[in-house]
């Protein structure tokens, strides 16, 4: 069916989006690359030069690198793993026959419509406000002290509240990849006398396992650049300093857009560690 | 009327941005406090006296921060006025990135402006901007719960004093904390108030070399004071908390005593707001005997950033805002307890004012902070609550940050102090000091 | 499914699952009772869920405060616009991908993904200078093109995960029949993935419309959409939850209702090829 003609027309089809992305990619790769090979602090007197690999060397061995890159790893693990068991749990209760399944899932997807900033601020607020939070009340009302959640158990709590974010993607993934799961095959177990958990395990899960896949995939895509939930709930203290949110403190906060640059060209490589690990196990699945 | 702003928006959108304008508007960035939401109110004065129009950009402090930092260091252009602190005001002017306020209209009397106000925002003798409101720090605390305590709140306590006085006013199961004192990570918040607080101990951010001094006993000191008291008698969670948490907690009665920035005495003795406005005495920082006192002195003002295509407009809006004017109309409006404080003298003269219960008070704390002598042992900086440098922003809240972890118990003070020290040792290198 | 159901059982589902979806939907929930709150309830002690004062109070605050309309606005144009955009770009470009794929194919599409692994605040710098030059700071087209660039990569695979399903045949059936390109791709393939297309279309809606740091660091005050509403009202002093919950109901409310009345075309679509 692939045509010569076919071939050039599929490749002019294409390049728009190849060329757009491309340049998107390239002229910021580019200027950040240029910057972190230079002194460059906007606060005294802009581009002072080129200091060869200091920004990448400083940025390395300042003490806060390793923190922040078990902290993204943390956060990135601790949300995938919340959302693919809830997820596939979730899924699987809502695939039962029961009352007024639409509804319950409008509920369920809700979430994923919030903005992260507002979700934050009203986690942060209204929730786990040691004071006045939602969660206070609960605590104070079984007769136990008030946590002070995002300063007592930051990463728990961080990582709720972008779970509670992406579950409802999750699941949705899931639940449509549980619909279309063979019901003849699952009676088919039971009458073998397969148990509950070793239908689940035999069946159910190596067909979700694409789904999975996505469910990865996009979640890590979206999650190692998280910025508005630290942004708006830590501000990067109490250990949830991510490496993104590092470099937001070496840009914006000290105003060095060298070392700041030195910091994006390692988060992309980091990036793409993660992406071609991905690829290994998507290139498999996607087939 | 939802049709037609959909309507102007789209027709806005139509023409270029350029053919828009049909006449002058100021694109004024500032921040959400309550004396600023109030003058946004206000601006269809400003709009109907002079024919000027003005679009704000409200913006949460941190987010406004990193945004008009964006701007001003690229040049970007997308403000006509910006509302920043004494902090940003010397180190931009330095820059030549601020259009000088240097030739103020005479009605506007420039000289009416606190000298130590107009001391912080300027450069090399040149105002750079205007403050709208100026405040410095001091006790806040209830008369009842002290009287209840079997105390009297002196006119300038000591720390010993506040640490006492606390444990006293405590009652855990009333839900009151004899103290609520920020905690928050950010130089503005706990670090501000934590510097502030370490001049009285005697400490200082760095000595004449530039050294970091975070391992001085002083220093120790201070955080182990703060920590020590805080964990008797400060609030749940205190590591978290900023200006406004502690003032929502304060006006729900859950706090004995507060020491913060001095504006916020008008928000605790409003009855529309607080629930304890009639029971509010004020006080001075403490100290410690060591000749400082832990209060500090910001301001928030107006500048306009150089390159700006409406310069003239942007300085006669300044001098509506920071105009005596301008407090007047507040003051018939909303009483004379809301006005913006601390900004000019003329104000405390005012006999008006003068009834106000906290308008000697805040006179006499802005008074008695000097940015030019705040450390017990000499210091090569400029500022009370921050170091007048541009790495100082980057710094301070990465130090406060671990100073916060300490507050939480995830470290030790010790641990926190060493990674401060290193921390700014590490940077102060990287800028070329050391 | 033909399995027999006891009541019984649909019962215990049925109670199972509504108690953990009101769970989730919690949170929303508990902001949008606040909002109508007075500022002293919404922190009363203990919490009060229904029988408070309903109060309108603080909407007409946030609405006298802030140009909600313009927002708003803004929040459309931007997401409409900059899907809008993607899915031309993208249709053309999934399709070449899904029927003439080559052995690089599978290679672009993963790089496409990987472009959106870029850290922004790493290239805001690069990015603000770059606005500057072309002049498009505050500008709702320059934001509207760098959310649809943000998008693409999602926009294309989407697209070509539902491409593929589409059997082959019928293209070379409708080739036989004398139907050039772009009548392949209008009349045959466009029809057959409209669903594909159509949840496409919401996803990133929602995506774009929920994106904010790119929203508030290359706006100022045309632009602006609510994301940077928000960013107005998220520590004001003294108490606020009552009408910080009114701002963020106002903020997500029309992304919730078009979510649900979309939520079938976006269930049905969200299969990212994952059933077969």
């Amino acid at each position: 069916m692939a045509t010569k003609a076919s071939r050039s027309a599929a490749r002019v089809m294409m390049a728009p989006a190849v060329v757009l992305l491309l340049g998107w990619m390239l002229v910021p790769l580019i200027m950040t690359l240029w910057f972190s090979f230079r002194t460059y602090l906007p606060l005294r007197g802009g581009d002072q030069g080129w200091t060869g690999f200091d920004n990448y060397v400083r940025f390395v061995t300042s003490s806060s690198f390793w923190p922040a890159i078990s902290t993204t790893l943390v956060l990135l693990i601790g949300v995938l793993a919340i959302t693919i068991i809830c997820g596939v749990l979730l899924a699987i209760l809502l695939d039962q026959p029961m009352w007024g399944q639409g509804a319950v899932r409008i509920l369920v997807i809700a979430p994923f419509f919030v903005m992260p900033t507002v979700s934050a601020l009203v986690w942060k607020n209204m929730f786990m406000d040691p004071t006045n939070g939602l969660l206070a009340h609960l605590w104070r009302f079984f007769g136990a002290d008030s946590v002070s959640w995002l300063s007592d158990v930051p990463m728990l709590s961080l990582i709720m509240i972008v779970s509670w974010q992406w579950l409802p993607f999750a699941t949705l993934i899931l639940l449509t990849a549980i619909q279309s799961l063979d019901g003849e095959q699952m009676e088919a177990a039971e009458m073998d006398g397969a148990s509950v958990l070793s239908r689940f395990f035999y069946i159910a899960l190596p067909h979700l396992s694409r789904a999975i896949t996505i469910v990865i995939l996009i979640q890590t895509i979206f999650l190692l650049a998280i910025f508005a939930e630290i942004f708006v709930t830590t501000g990067g203290a109490f250990g949830t300093r991510t490496l993104s949110y590092l470099i937001f403190q070496r840009v914006l906060e000290s105003q060095n857009i060298g070392l700041g640059s030195a910091g994006g060209v390692y988060a992309i490589i980091l990036a793409n560690i993660v992406a071609i690990f991905l690829m290994r196990i998507v290139g498999k699945n996607l087939d | 009327m939802h049709l037609r702003t959909a309507f102007c928006a789209v027709s806005a959108l139509a023409l270029t941005a350029g053919a828009a304008v049909a006449q002058a508007t100021l694109t004024i960035a500032t921040v959400n406090n309550g004396d600023m939401i109030r003058m946004q109110g206000y601006t269809d004065q400003f709009t109907a006296e002079t024919g000027i129009g003005v679009e704000w950009v409200t913006l949460e402090e941190n987010v406004l921060r990193s945004r008009v930092t964006t701007d001003i260091t690229t040049k970007g252009g997308q403000f006509d006025i910006m509302t920043i602190g004494m902090y940003e005001t010397p180190i931009w002017g330095a820059n030549g990135w601020l259009v000088p306020l240097d030739d103020l209209s005479a009605e506007y009397d420039a000289a009416d402006i606190l000298p130590a106000m107009a001391g912080g925002l300027s450069h090399d003798g040149t105002l750079y901007a205007a403050p709208f409101y100026g405040e410095s720090s001091m006790v806040m605390y209830r008369t009842d719960l002290m009287e209840k305590a079997g105390l009297e709140m002196p006119d300038a306590p000591t720390w010993e004093f506040i640490r006492e006085a606390a444990a006293a006013m405590t009652d855990r199961d009333a839900d009151i904390n004899g103290i609520c004192l920020r905690g928050k990570a950010g130089w503005g918040e706990g670090g501000a108030f934590i510097t502030a607080m370490s001049n009285s101990f005697g400490a200082r951010w760095f000595d004449m070399d530039w050294n970091a001094q975070f391992d001085t006993e002083a220093w120790a000191n201070t955080l182990n004071f703060y920590k020590g008291m805080m964990d008797e008698s400060g609030p749940a969670g205190y590591a978290t908390n900023g200006f406004n948490e502690n003032l929502s907690l304060f006006n729900q009665g859950k706090c004995g005593m507060w020491i913060d920035a001095t504006v916020a005495a008008s928000f605790v003795t409003n009855p529309d707001s607080s629930e304890v406005a009639d029971s509010v005495g004020f006080a001075l920082a403490p100290d410690n005997g060591l000749g400082k006192r832990s209060n500090w002195l910001w301001a928030w003002a107006l500048a306009v950033p150089a390159g700006t295509q409406q310069e003239a407009e942007a300085k006669q809006f300044i001098e509506w805002a920071t105009s005596k004017d301008y407090i007047e109309l507040v003051a018939e409006n909303e009483g004379w307890a809301n006005v913006p404080p601390g900004a000019r003298t003329s104000l405390y003269e005012n006999p008006e004012y003068q009834k106000v219960p906290f308008a000697q008070m805040t006179l006499d704390s802005i008074l008695s902070a000097d940015p030019n002598d705040s450390t017990v042992e000499e210091s090569p900086y400029v500022g009370i609550q921050f170091a007048a440098i541009p790495e100082f922003a980057g710094i301070a809240t990465q130090v406060s940050q671990e100073f916060s972890a300490a507050y939480a118990g995830q470290q030790s003070v010790e641990e926190a102090l060493e990674k401060a020290q290193a921390i700014t040792n590490e940077a102060m290198e990287a800028a070329g000091y050391r | 499914m033909a399995r027999a159901v006891t009541n019984q059982r649909k019962a215990i589902n049925t109670a199972a699952a509504w108690i953990i979806g009101l769970l989730i939907f919690f949170p929303i929930l508990w902001t949008i009772l606040t909002s109508f709150k007075s500022e002293a309830q919404a922190i009363a002690d203990p919490p009060i869920f229904l029988f408070f004062d309903w109060t309108t109070e603080n909407y007409s605050t946030v609405m006298e405060r802030s140009n909600y309309a313009r927002f708003l606005w803004n929040s459309i144009f931007i997401a409409g616009g900059s899907t809008i955009l993607g899915l031309i770009i993208a249709v053309p470009a999934a399709w070449s991908m899904a029927f003439v794929p080559s052995r690089r194919t599978k290679d672009i599409l993963l790089w496409m993904l990987s472009t959106k692994m870029l850290p922004a605040v790493g290239v805001l710098y690069p990015i603000y200078l770059l606005f500057i030059q072309f002049g498009l700071l505050d500008n709702v087209y320059g934001l509207t093109f760098v959310l649809m660039l943000i998008n693409l990569p999602i926009i294309v695979w989407m697209l070509y995960t539902y491409f593929r399903e589409i059997p082959g045949e019928i293209l070379e059936a409708a080739r036989m029949d004398g139907a050039g390109l772009r009548e392949e791709i209008f009349f045959v393939l466009t029809p057959m993935a409209l669903p594909g297309i159509a949840s496409t279309l919401l996803l990133n809606f929602i995506l774009a419309w929920n994106e904010a740091f790119w929203t508030l660091n290359l706006t100022a005050a045309k632009a602006a959409p609510l994301t940077a509403f928000i960013a107005s009202y998220s520590s004001p002093e003294g108490l606020f939850y009552a009408k910080l919950s009114a701002a963020s109901t106002m903020a997500i409310a029309p992304i919730l209702i078009l979510g649900w009345f979309s939520q079938k075309q976006l269930v049905r679509g969200l299969t990212f090829g994952a059933v077969k």
